[in-house]
């Protein structure tokens, strides 16, 4: 009941909120999570010199907006009360005064000069790229992001993030978690106070990578490459969303970027490249059938449900049980998961998923829904495939 | 007198299908945009629905995707421009004292066309992979390598929409031109007559521009050009800076009119001249020569060069100078008048607070490094719905109201159209206000479903949209309703403070006037 009472108060007090925040804009600077509170109104600080340098021409602009505003309102409302015929006021037949039209012209204009000197020291510090102490190439997907970590050594590691909510708390089935649709299964890791530098791209249509308390937006466009950069200053979980409409699942591809200590960046990046030295290992092991198939299952139910469904009956998708392409040819079966079909919803799956995944999901999907075809594709298959096109 | 001079209209459908008179002519288009300023509504309400909570409850979102762009393309080249067309058929004729269009036949083309546009654009939603689902922006490559079938559909309707628009603009480049009553110099024109004619030269300059993006698109998708792709050595953002030389004009296409509407009705129930006419004339000039040099304004964070950046951020800030000297004239006009306040004089009110706000928030993106923030966010939708809806919509409403009585000969209700102003002006803050706040908070556009801090505001923006349908229904109802049973007038002047020349004409306006042209002095 006071939870219900207080919403209600908050959301009356909406715009006067956004005048305080205003005024006591540090007292909004505590950090990530205070930020994303229910009737926030305002743009955060941020925890990135650009962001902080952002909201203070926002609240500029904003302020000389209102001023501006107050003026002409004031003028209109006084001239509306006392200017009315219903008051007897006689009207004047003035019109033409050269003066006034050019002081009206003068002044904002000077006003606009005063905008645009902080405006464009900004943009200088947001497009200095230079000497950044990380480099992570971040690839825009029909509806993921990949973040691939650029190694002077060669040892690039990269991985998928995709959104964590379930379709399950979409459709109201399940309840909604604090972080429903801006939560993801990996976030991207980054050190605490170093510059880092975000490579943009997308592989099929143009996405936005929106972090807003780093105070970056920029599109991430196929065949091209953006640039932005950011040196946060504060450890935590920053969460933005793709801000380009890209498709079905545009509203559902968050980013999620974690600022840790340097330390912790370390382990945590150690982990990674152990993580794909053993990726490595598997793809020349060689697997049993029972084994392809349980891996397989579990990438089926992660990656390809959505649209084929759990018994492989289709849906969005084709379906695969019994179907024409996955009970034929072996090669037929492995193209179409690694180059999907285009034009359709079928994903290239190839660049997605590891060659043990690839694999293993394809000896799933021939042994599974009623397909009984008992053959196996190993990862060096899935490799000498790819490398054979 | 002869008696062809007299003759009226000919009976039946075949008046409308073949008709050459600027007053049926105009009337057609405008209630043909009054009824996709329902089909968009509708579409609009659709969306509202769904984001009234968090969660997918009504539509899919795909679906979701359709109607935000049909909304969009309904909504601007369906309702918003075809209304303006509509309005200028009408009107200018009676302004300037012409007999009628300065050509009559295309006129009638110009009109029929477009119902064969829309009904191609709207039967895509029945169609296999449903209709254009990419934004009424529509950015390549989600527009062509990634398109449903039907966007070929989409392309052909929006290159008849164009060919009207191109027709509509020629007809009334050439009417205010040649037609005008002796006398008439350019400096004595009406500004609702100054501002069409400056409208139609940009329309004329760049409906070819977006015929020809959607024709590049055509090409990439059915005979393997590569104008968008990078792939075959094109590039998307290609796309984007065609579209923006078209569509930052057509911003300004869709106001300017509407500028021209406030400019003739303020001045009547202030009972006092425009303040400035010939600065207003300036204003409208300078505002449509800047509207071709600021079109990356929308694109700032697409990866400009940091002098590109600089140069938009600039321009686009010099066009609030003349944006203001018209608001400021308006203000000046109803200082010392002796106002009345009438509905078309709340609407003209109305317009004014919520035509400036959006002009701040204009103000707000123009700047780059904050646009960083602002772009594709809902403060851009908050944005662009205050100076459309609020600019070209209340204008048009207020229009409606204004010059009904000539029209119909009949009075429409002064309590009804004042109820629906006070609907609308609480229902449209109510929906628009709120996404400001959703848009800082970093709310993208264009989702069908968000994280749940945004929950109180988008409720209360769905409540507030809903109201706002609600008031557009009472319009139509009280413009039927005055047509059916007003009260009779006969005044020529209907407005006791009007003028100009469709004001000397007998209410309601015969089928013909002005066939001997008034002198003007
Ligand atoms: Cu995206
Ligand atoms: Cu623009």
């Amino acid at each position: 009941m006071y939870q219900k009472a207080m919403r209600l108060y908050r959301l009356a007090l909406g715009p006067v909120l956004l005048l305080l925040s205003s005024i006591g804009s540090s007292a909004w600077a505590q950090g990530p999570t205070e930020w994303r509170h229910p009737n926030q109104v305002n743009m955060p600080v941020g925890v990135t010199e650009v962001s902080a340098q952002i909201h203070s021409i926002h609240m500029t602009v904003f302020w000389i907006c209102v001023a501006i505003g107050v003026a002409v309102f004031s003028t209109m409302f006084y001239s509306i009360l006392v200017h009315r015929k219903s008051r007897g006021y006689k009207p004047s037949h003035f019109h033409e005064s050269t003066k006034l039209e050019i002081a009206w012209t003068i002044v904002p204009f000077i006003i606009l000069i005063v905008m645009a000197v902080p405006a464009t020291s900004t943009i200088i510090a947001i497009y200095d790229t230079e000497d950044a102490d990380l480099d992570i190439l971040v690839t825009g997907y029909q509806w993921k992001w990949k973040y691939e970590y650029i190694d002077p050594a060669g040892e690039n590691i990269s991985f998928f993030s995709s959104m964590s909510t379930t379709p399950e708390e979409i459709a109201g089935t399940a309840p909604k978690g604090e972080n429903y649709l801006i939560e993801v299964d990996e976030p991207v890791v980054i050190p605490v106070n170093k510059k880092v530098r975000f490579l943009l791209t997308a592989n099929d249509v143009i996405h936005a990578w929106w972090v807003p308390e780093f105070g970056i937006k920029k599109d991430a466009i196929p065949g091209f490459i953006n640039e932005a950069w950011a040196r946060p200053l504060k450890t935590g979980f920053y969460r933005g969303q793709c801000a380009e409409l890209c498709g079905r699942d545009h509203g559902f591809m968050p980013v999620v970027v974690s600022v840790v200590e340097q330390e912790e960046y370390d382990s945590w990046l150690t982990a990674k490249k152990e993580e794909a030295a053993q990726i490595k290992e598997l793809m020349a092991k060689h697997f049993t059938l029972p084994e392809l198939v349980q891996q397989g299952q579990q990438i089926y139910n992660r990656v390809c449900v959505a649209c084929h469904g759990p018994n492989g009956e289709g849906g969005i998708g084709n379906a695969l049980a019994k179907s024409a392409i996955v009970t034929g040819a072996l090669d037929e079966t492995l193209d179409t998961v690694v180059h999907g079909v285009p034009g359709t919803a079928m994903q290239a799956f190839g660049g997605q998923l590891n060659d043990v995944e690839l694999a293993a999901v394809t000896t799933y999907i021939r042994n599974s829904f009623g397909n009984n075809m008992g053959d196996m594709t190993q990862p060096v298959d899935v490799f000498n495939f790819k490398k054979g096109q | 007198m002869d008696a062809h001079a007299h003759h009226g209209p000919a009976k039946g459908l075949t008046r409308w299908l073949f008709t050459t008179n600027h007053k049926d002519i105009g009337t057609m288009y405008m209630w043909f945009s009054f009824a996709m300023f329902i089909l968009g509504g509708a579409f609009a309400m659709i969306i509202r629905a769904e984001l009234f909570q968090p969660g997918l409850q009504m539509v899919n979102p795909e679906f979701f995707n359709q109607m935000l762009t049909l909304h969009g393309l309904v909504m601007v080249f369906g309702a918003i421009m075809p209304a303006f067309v509509g309005l200028a058929n009408y009107m200018i004729p009676m302004m300037i004292g012409a007999p009628d269009m300065a050509l009559p036949r295309m006129n009638n083309w110009s009109f029929w066309i477009l119902p064969f546009a829309f009904a191609m654009l709207v039967s895509t939603l029945f169609m296999e992979g449903g209709s254009p689902n990419f934004g009424w922006t529509f950015y390549a490559p989600l527009s062509t390598t990634y398109a449903p079938p039907s966007v070929t559909f989409f392309i052909f309707s929006i290159h008849i929409m164009g060919m009207s628009s191109i027709m509509g603009a020629i007809n009334i480049i050439a009417t205010v031109i040649n037609m005008r009553a002796p006398g008439m110099t350019y400096m004595k024109m009406p500004m609702f007559v100054w501002t069409w004619l400056i409208t139609a030269f940009l329309l004329v300059a760049v409906m070819p521009v977006l015929a020809g993006a959607v024709t590049m698109m055509l090409m990439d998708i059915h005979f393997g050009t590569s104008f968008f792709s990078a792939a075959g050595g094109g590039d998307p953002v290609l796309f984007q800076h065609v579209f923006w030389f078209f569509g930052h004009p057509e911003v300004y296409i869709v106001i300017l009119p509407a500028f021209g509407v406030v400019s003739q009705i303020i001045p009547t129930f202030a009972r006092k001249p425009l303040f400035g006419y010939d600065s207003m004339v300036y204003a409208t000039a300078s505002i449509a020569f800047l509207s071709f040099l600021v079109w990356a304004h929308h694109m700032f964070t697409v990866g400009m060069p940091i002098a590109g950046e600089l140069f938009f951020m600039y321009a686009t800030l010099l066009i609030a100078v003349p944006t203001g000297v018209k608001v400021f004239n308006w203000v000046t006009t109803m200082f010392r008048g002796s106002m009345t306040f009438e509905t078309p004089m709340l609407f003209c009110i109305g317009f004014i607070i919520l035509f400036t706000i959006g002009g701040f928030t204009g103000v707000m993106l123009a700047i780059a490094p904050a646009d960083f923030q602002y772009h594709d966010s809902y403060f851009v939708v908050a944005h662009f719905h205050y100076v459309m809806v609020a600019g070209a919509v209340f204008s048009m409403t207020a229009a409606i109201y204004y010059w009904l009585p000539k029209w119909t000969g009949k009075m429409y209700d002064e309590t009804l159209g004042k109820t629906q102003f006070w609907i609308a002006f609480i229902g449209f803050n109510l929906a628009f206000f709120p996404q400001h706040f959703l848009g800082l908070a970093g709310m993208p556009r264009r989702i069908p479903d968000y994280a749940l801090q945004f929950t109180n505001f988008n409720m209360l923006s769905s409540i507030g949209a809903f109201i706002y349908g609600g008031a557009q229904v009472l319009l139509g109802f009280n413009v039927i309703r005055t047509i059916v049973a007003g009260k009779p007038v006969n005044d020529p002047k209907v407005w006791d403070g009007a003028q100009g020349l469709e004001w000397t004409l007998p209410t309601p306006a015969p089928y013909h006037t002005f066939t001997t042209p008034p002198e003007v002095k």
